[in-house]
């Protein structure tokens, strides 16, 4: 049986898990509907051209896991953010861990969605934002409505500022020899509030694990949402993150994502610039060795005038690896003095690796300052020999080299520890030790 | 009382196409359709070889099993290929030694169109080879050409006297499978111009075309086959203007260049086939395949002026194949009322140190929408290969769109890519500078936009320059606002 036959079909035994009474089940029958008319998506999308799916649909996984798993503290520790005190979400093999989770309800709310779907206090915003951003014909993000039940469930109230950063895990143990995960993320931060979030997926053992995220964000008026997500994952886990963010007047989201590991990645990342005087950030950097694949799927959509947009995206390639970018600037007929700026650098480490690169605009408003620059290159060879003939040796020299050309990225990330760790991360990947305090 | 803007506006509106009339010229016209019997028609009429014939049926069954293609970013109703006439050439069709014996009705189209042929002659060393209505009726410098052993003629003429050359050449750059327009180009073109440059041979003189669409509710498919062979050079230009006609009419022409080791070929095009009217109805659709293959050590530069045509779908495009070669790529593409345009460039690196350089500038006014596609593609072979794209837009008025489509795709580390995109508006200072200084509106956006254009303009052949020029300043005229 084909592998989409049998997500079609594992939709009865999923229902039975759940209870039918709560509010988006008709939205999940839809969305299976969309999903069984559209399928998988393959390169003959115009939007999939550089990646394909095919390597991993033609597989078959397991939908659900068949036993809780709990797993030590000590074994996982490395992979949250244990220097300081941060709310945590946790799920092991998709399902939720309390144990190693530390959530609240105190003023804010961190918890699951599974508990939001099912209480009555939360219907309300269930109602109001479930479902409500995405891109109802993608046929990933309705595969993965169709099947949402489990997740992070995030909202930060008016004027409340989340004096923890959150961070939401999820790991997989390889007990299942292939595994398919859906989780389904709701972050809702009400006016003048603000969060920082923290997204990682990790696989703790070598087994083929695909995960199909979405994640919706709405900030309100004026609100504040600073969001990371690693991507350090093994290179047998792949991930298809599908991010929709809708913003209000004066509200400010940025997203950094860093790609430095994992077999297929790829990132949807979408910005809705609903009000006016938007601030929106969407950085990355990627760094990939072997046979490793990121695609940066990026849509920020201007709809309201006086909006900023930034993006930054850094990719170093190597040994095989494919890099993709593909970034749309959409700017709306009313979307005057709209200021967007996109940027995509590229460094190819070797003749094995591959870069394509597609930055778009699309514009339809006159007054408007919108630009895109997109680079492929290699590091500077004068600059090389003149840090050799410093006495730097010639591994280092490089390292220090793609640090540089990375730093941009990696200066506007907020939390100091995240960003020691992910320098040590981008170190360790390039196979050196920088010498100095990070 | 002074002249207001608005009043200039309502004028410009109504201000009909200015190239736009009809020379009454008897014609031969095949029926409408298309089938296998036409295609062996038009071969038979032309008196081709069988080879000819061959390879015009493969192309035709090539192009009955393709679709039109739906992914450029243009929107229009698809032409009925049923309902177009595939041949329509000049009646009197006898060749002229000089220019008394050319029809009076033709020489007057062509003052009109400000290119009188004895003019061109004496003016400017310019040869013209005037294509109308799909057969050519007169070719100037002919002689002078023929001295230096350069072959200056009509496409038809050139499979008559030079098949082994044509045949040689013609659909190695571009196959008939190549795309749906180039097979429809291939199983149905009429004529078109030929040129071959022989070894070390510097061609002293402007190659030039000038081509009108003519005949009410024909197509034309123009071929153009240009080969430089070892260290020669040539310079081709080819302009347009076709009269007003309210159906939409089909263009389907496909350009092919040759330049082989050490050549260097320069292709510049003046674009302006009746764009539609102010409501968007009429207009010649443009749908070009162009083409250069580099060998080693050579050099093409295609140079666009597109200010015509309802709807455009053009991609002149270098295949860098030899090493050290080069390919340039500069356009100014104009879009007003409810023009599209989807235009670009592909440029291939395969051989090693190949160098590419592409600037584009997309002006859009009225309702119009204008993209930029295009291609650059490093293989894995290709090393130290260098591009460098610019793509400019300018808007004017809330009501139009310019879009970027660049793909870019390295394979190779020693690859060096810039693409560098920017979108603006002219600025109201700007504009009210020029006023200051007594200079009105529409001249004002015609010298931002020149400025604009500049280093497109530049790379024109002098001659070309100045009716470019004067084209931009036409194509915008009631734009401002």
């Amino acid at each position: 049986m084909e592998f989409k036959e049998k997500l079609l079909a594992s939709h009865l035994a999923f229902e039975e898990q759940i209870d039918f009474s709560d509010p988006v089940h008709q939205t999940r029958l839809e969305s299976l509907k969309t999903f069984e008319k559209k399928g998988f998506p393959s390169r003959k999308d115009e939007a999939w051209k550089y990646t394909s799916l095919n390597a991993l649909t033609r597989q078959d996984y397991a939908l659900f896991p068949k036993t809780e798993t709990t797993i030590e503290l000590k074994k996982v520790k490395k992979y949250f953010l244990y220097e300081i005190d941060t709310y945590k979400v946790v799920f092991i093999d998709g399902v939720y861990s309390p144990f190693l989770s530390d959530t609240t309800h105190d003023g804010l709310d961190v918890c699951l969605m599974s508990a939001a779907l099912s209480k009555a206090k939360y219907r309300k915003l269930i109602d109001t934002y479930f479902n409500k951003t995405t891109d109802k014909e993608d046929s990933l993000t309705a595969l993965n409505t169709s099947y949402s039940q489990e997740g992070a469930y995030v909202y930060i109230p008016k004027s409340v500022v989340a004096e923890k950063p959150i961070e939401v895990i999820h790991f997989s143990t390889g007990k299942e020899k292939a595994l398919w995960l859906q989780p389904r993320n709701l972050i809702v931060v009400d006016q003048n509030a603000q969060v920082q979030i923290i997204e990682r997926h990790q696989s703790l053992k070598s087994h083929d694990v695909v995960t199909n995220a979405v994640t919706e964000i709405y900030a309100h008026q004026d609100a504040f949402v600073d969001y990371y997500k690693i991507q350090n994952d093994l290179p047998t886990a792949s991930l298809i993150d599908n991010t929709y963010i809708a913003q209000e007047k004066n509200s400010s989201v940025s997203v950094h994502t860093f790609s430095l590991g994992g077999k297929l990645i790829r990132n949807n990342l979408n910005f809705y610039l609903n009000g006016q005087h938007c601030h929106s950030t969407l950085k990355g950097v990627t760094l990939l060795q072997d046979q490793q694949h990121v695609d940066h799927y990026t849509l920020v959509d201007h709809a309201s005038p006086n909006c900023e947009s930034h993006q930054d995206y850094k990719g170093i390639f190597s040994q095989g690896s494919r890099g993709v970018f593909n970034g749309k600037i959409y700017v709306d007929q009313l979307a005057q003095k709209t200021n967007a700026f996109q940027q995509n650098n590229n460094l190819l480490l070797d003749d094995q690796a591959t870069v394509n690169t597609k930055p778009q605009l699309e514009i339809f408003a006159d007054d408007v300052k919108c630009s895109h620059g997109c680079t492929v290159g290699q590091l500077d060879e004068d600059a090389l020999f003149y840090l050799q003939s410093r006495g730097i040796p010639k591994k280092e020299a490089k390292a220090l080299m793609t640090y540089a050309f990375a730093n941009n990225v990696l200066e506007s990330v907020e939390l100091p520890i995240l960003k020691k760790r992910i320098n040590k991360l981008i170190a360790e990947k390039l196979g050196v030790n920088l010498g100095f305090d990070l | 009382m002074a002249y207001t803007e608005e009043e200039l506006k309502k004028e410009l509106e109504t201000k009909e196409y200015e190239y736009g009339f009809y020379t009454d010229i008897d014609a031969e016209t095949f029926p409408v359709g298309l089938n296998e019997e036409v295609v062996r028609r038009i071969s038979k009429k032309k008196n081709e070889p069988e080879w000819m014939t061959d390879w015009r049926l493969k192309a035709f069954e090539a192009w009955k099993n393709m679709d039109e293609p739906e992914w450029a970013n243009v929107k229009y109703k698809k032409p009925n290929y049923q309902a177009i006439s595939y041949y329509s050439a000049p009646k009197k069709k006898d060749q002229y030694k000089s220019l008394d014996e050319v029809d009076p009705e033709l020489l007057k189209t062509f003052e009109k169109l400000g290119i009188s042929l004895d003019e061109q002659k004496k003016l400017a060393g310019v040869a013209v080879d005037i294509v109308m209505d799909s057969v050519s009726v007169a070719t100037t410098f002919k002689e002078t050409l023929a001295e230096k052993g350069i072959i200056f003629c009509s496409i038809s003429e050139a499979i008559q006297e030079h098949p082994e050359l044509v045949q040689k050449y013609i659909g190695t750059v571009i196959p008939i499978q190549d795309n749906y327009f180039a097979a429809l180009n291939s199983a149905v073109f009429s004529d078109g111009s030929f040129c071959y440059i022989p070894k070390g041979v510097r061609c002293p003189m402007e190659l030039s075309t000038y081509f009108r669409i003519n005949q009410a509710g024909t197509g034309q498919f123009e071929r153009t086959l240009v080969i430089a062979d070892q260290s020669s050079y040539v310079s081709y230009l080819e302009g347009c203007t076709a009269p007003s006609r309210d159906e939409n009419q089909l263009h389907a022409a496909v350009v092919e260049l040759i330049a082989l080791d050490n050549a260097e070929i320069k292709y510049s095009t003046v674009q302006n086939w009746f764009p539609g009217d102010k409501n968007g109805k009429g207009g010649v659709y443009n749908f070009v395949t162009k083409r250069g293959i580099c060998h080693k050590n050579s050099k093409i530069s295609w140079t666009q002026v597109e200010t015509g045509s309802a709807v455009t779908w053009k991609y002149p495009s270098c295949i860098l194949k030899g090493d050290n070669s080069i390919g340039e790529f500069y356009s100014i593409a104009l879009t007003n009322n409810f023009q599209q345009a989807d235009t670009g460039t592909k440029m291939i690196h395969l051989g090693k140190n190949t160098k590419s350089t592409i600037i584009s500038k997309g002006i859009s006014a009225g309702k119009s929408q204008n993209s930029y596609r295009g291609l650059v593609q490093v293989h894995p072979r290709a090393t130290n290969a260098r591009n460098f794209s610019q793509c400019d837009s300018l808007l004017m008025g809330n009501q139009c769109g310019a879009h970027t489509f660049p793909y870019i795709e390295a394979r190779n580390k020693t690859a060096q890519i810039e693409h560098e995109a920017t979108t603006s508006k002219i600025g109201e200072d700007q504009i009210f500078y020029c006023n200051q200084r007594g200079i009105d509106p529409e001249k004002a956006i015609a010298l931002v936009v020149n400025g604009f254009s500049k280093e497109v303009l530049n790379k024109l052949p002098m001659e070309f320059a100045v009716e470019a020029q004067k084209l931009l300043e036409i194509s915008l005229e009631g734009s401002v606002g």
